[in-house]
């Protein structure tokens, strides 16, 4: 009993060892090819299968396996969370003011960011559109329906929502391209706004809003969340409405430089943003409604993606850190517009 | 020998030992968990000029909605004082079947995640809801109103004034009401000079609790609010707003105004509560 008990214990103890080693290797291994993606709200659904595409072609092609970790939340938040030490490899955002802030804090990120992914390093855009009931009992065709008297549009806070900001643009760049100055698109956007009840703090917020709640005629959102909807709540209920024009929101992504300098991980962490320009990569996000650079991708989900005229932020604004200051900052034009319309309605 | 006296007046002997120990924790705790992180807010507002500082804190969209914030969150902590004294009467002094299901419930919206509680107001409210069907035809408007975020800043408080009062509501002694009436007291004089000062600084307490907790409040709010300028916009979405803008210094300018507000009127319901306790004899 004695004698067997013996080589038992110690084979016991062997085998833990080696576990307790390949565990720790194991453990160690990871560390050091495990990348963090700090992203905003809409896009778990796809992350969650860009990931696992990447991991796979990264692992045939240089035999590393791979861990990806993500965070998702506000745009701004997140920027914020990454800005006060959040150890993300890369960021993928929806506003390249969100980026532009990382570089501002000590250099997260290289200044000339837009010059090292193509497109601007956005991967892919969405745009503003229209969500109507079904049916459309109010007509709404383009912009110029949703400032019409008795029309209630519902549309995110502009002042806190990446979403809003670009609903928002899109109406002042519709003006502008119809020929107005910037007084005949201030006036427009005026209008619009006085047919806003609610303002959501986010777009989900809206979404919920107008789908559940029953509240407006028009809810104005970005592409990939008005074909969810569709997806989701159903099809049955609501229309999706293409205006003549709108803004092309690019969604920036960026190589965390200081943070992938540390952790070794600049091969991999640029592996993984170019693999969002990939035909792969191009394909699963067309597949989650985001409109993909590659021409062939697009080609394929055209059916998906109605054309219709896409203007830049640079064409109308500048940039959006210029638009985000003539325009979103307190005082700043959007403020303006909001304390006249309260002021008419009292 | 009197020198011996005077120090033993000074400082009684406490049965207990660890005085030092427990200040010193207290004070360290305080100031790690507090004290220190309240600082950096007024530190980083100092960055500000006194010219600034003001434009940020006047602003008409601010003022507005300071109005709001401590308008709503005073109503609801004085509404919740009514009605949870009612609650918490109830569940001490009557016997009815669902009793303890009842005393749980009241600790719900302590234990719901805000922004549910939010998103579960709004539905209920909202023209499509259950009660916003029936009261919105006769013109009154809840949800995306004013009067939603007083809905909800009363749910959230309800805990507070229920909890506080309750213990006190069990010590009392039903013998001090018997004696008032076959004094010859009516019920409502038993009630108003017998029970009712017995109670106050509990019910101050719970004001006090419910008021705090209700200016502070962001994620139910922000649901059933609306947010539209000038009328139901929060103070703390004023600040979350400036975050948005990546304008720290003024949000915390903000931050500020609430702090010293909040510092102020809490600091006076509590000098109110000492006196009263003080002169109910409840002194502890």
């Amino acid at each position: 009993m004695h004698n067997e008990s013996k080589p038992v214990w110690w084979r016991t103890a062997f085998l833990i060892a080696l576990g307790l080693t390949l565990a720790g290797s194991g453990m160690l291994a990871q560390a050091a090819t495990t990348l963090l993606n700090v992203s905003y709200d809409v896009t778990r659904e796809l992350y969650k299968e860009i990931n696992p595409a990447f991991i796979k072609s990264w692992e045939t092609k240089t035999g590393e396996k791979l861990a990806i970790n993500q965070s998702h939340g506000g745009s701004s938040k997140q920027a914020t969370s990454v800005a006060g030490g959040l150890e993300a490899d890369v960021v993928t955002m929806n506003q390249s003011t969100d980026i532009d802030l990382l570089v501002g804090q000590g250099g997260l990120v290289a200044a000339d960011w837009e010059k090292r992914f193509p497109f601007g390093a956005a991967p892919y855009t969405s745009t503003s559109v229209f969500l109507v009931r079904k049916g459309n009992p109010k007509a709404i065709r383009d912009w110029g329906d949703l400032a019409r008297p008795g029309v209630a549009v519902i549309v995110p806070n502009p002042k806190t929502s990446g979403n809003g900001r670009y609903t928002y643009l899109a109406a002042w760049g519709y003006a502008v391209h119809k020929g107005g100055n910037e007084g005949q698109a201030r006036d427009f956007v005026k209008r619009l706004f006085a047919n806003v009840p609610v303002l959501d703090g986010g777009g989900r917020g809206a979404t919920t809003t107008f789908t559940q709640r029953g509240i407006g005629d028009v809810l104005v959102t970005f592409e990939n969340e008005a074909a969810l909807i569709d997806k989701e709540v159903g099809g049955d209920k609501f229309d999706i409405v293409y205006p003549s024009a709108s803004i092309l929101a690019e969604a920036p992504v960026a190589v965390v430089d200081k943070v992938v300098a540390r952790k070794g991980t600049r091969k991999q962490a640029q592996a993984y943003l170019e693999f969002l320009y990939s035909a792969e990569g191009q394909d699963i996000i067309a597949r989650h409604h985001f409109r993909p650079r590659n021409e062939a991708v697009l080609k394929k989900y055209a059916r998906d993606f109605p054309s219709l005229k896409l203007f830049t932020v640079e064409s109308v604004f500048g940039s959006l850190a210029k638009a985000q200051k003539v325009h979103f900052d307190d005082n700043a034009i959007y403020d303006q517009i909001v304390i006249a319309n309260y002021r008419e309605r009292k | 020998m009197s020198v011996a006296s005077a120090t033993s007046v000074a400082s009684p002997r406490r049965v207990l030992p660890g005085f030092n120990l427990t200040l010193g924790y207290t004070l360290v705790y305080l100031s790690l968990l507090v004290l220190i992180p309240l600082a950096a807010v007024f530190i980083k507002t100092a960055s500000l000029s006194l010219d600034q500082f003001w434009a940020v804190i006047s602003s008409p969209r601010v003022v507005a909605s300071y109005k709001l914030s401590f308008g709503a969150s005073l109503l609801a902590a004085a509404i919740n004082v009514v009605f949870g004294l009612l609650l918490a009467w109830s569940l001490v002094r009557y016997r009815f079947p669902g009793k303890g299901l009842v005393d749980s419930l009241v600790d719900l919206p302590f234990a719901l995640p805000t922004a549910v509680a939010g998103i579960a107001l709004t539905a209920i409210y909202s023209a499509n809801g259950w009660v916003g069907r029936i009261i919105e035809p006769h013109g009154i408007k809840i949800a995306f109103t004013p009067l939603g975020v007083l809905v909800a800043l009363i749910f959230i408080g309800l805990p507070f004034v229920v909890r506080t009062v309750q213990p006190i509501l069990q010590d009392l002694e039903k013998e001090l009401e018997e004696a008032s009436a076959s004094l010859g007291a009516s019920r409502w004089q038993t009630f108003r000079f017998v029970v009712f000062p017995a109670l106050l600084p509990a019910l101050l307490t719970g004001f006090a609790l419910a008021f705090a907790r209700a200016v502070g409040e962001y994620g139910s709010v922000i649901f059933i609010a609306g947010n539209m300028p000038m009328v139901s916009e929060i103070t703390p979405l004023m600040i979350i707003t400036k975050l948005e803008q990546y304008d720290y210094v003024g949000a915390t300018a903000i931050a500020v105004v609430m702090l010293l507000a909040s510092f102020v009127l809490l600091f006076a319901i509590n000098m109110l509560q000492g006196w009263t306790a003080r002169r109910s004899g409840r002194d502890r």
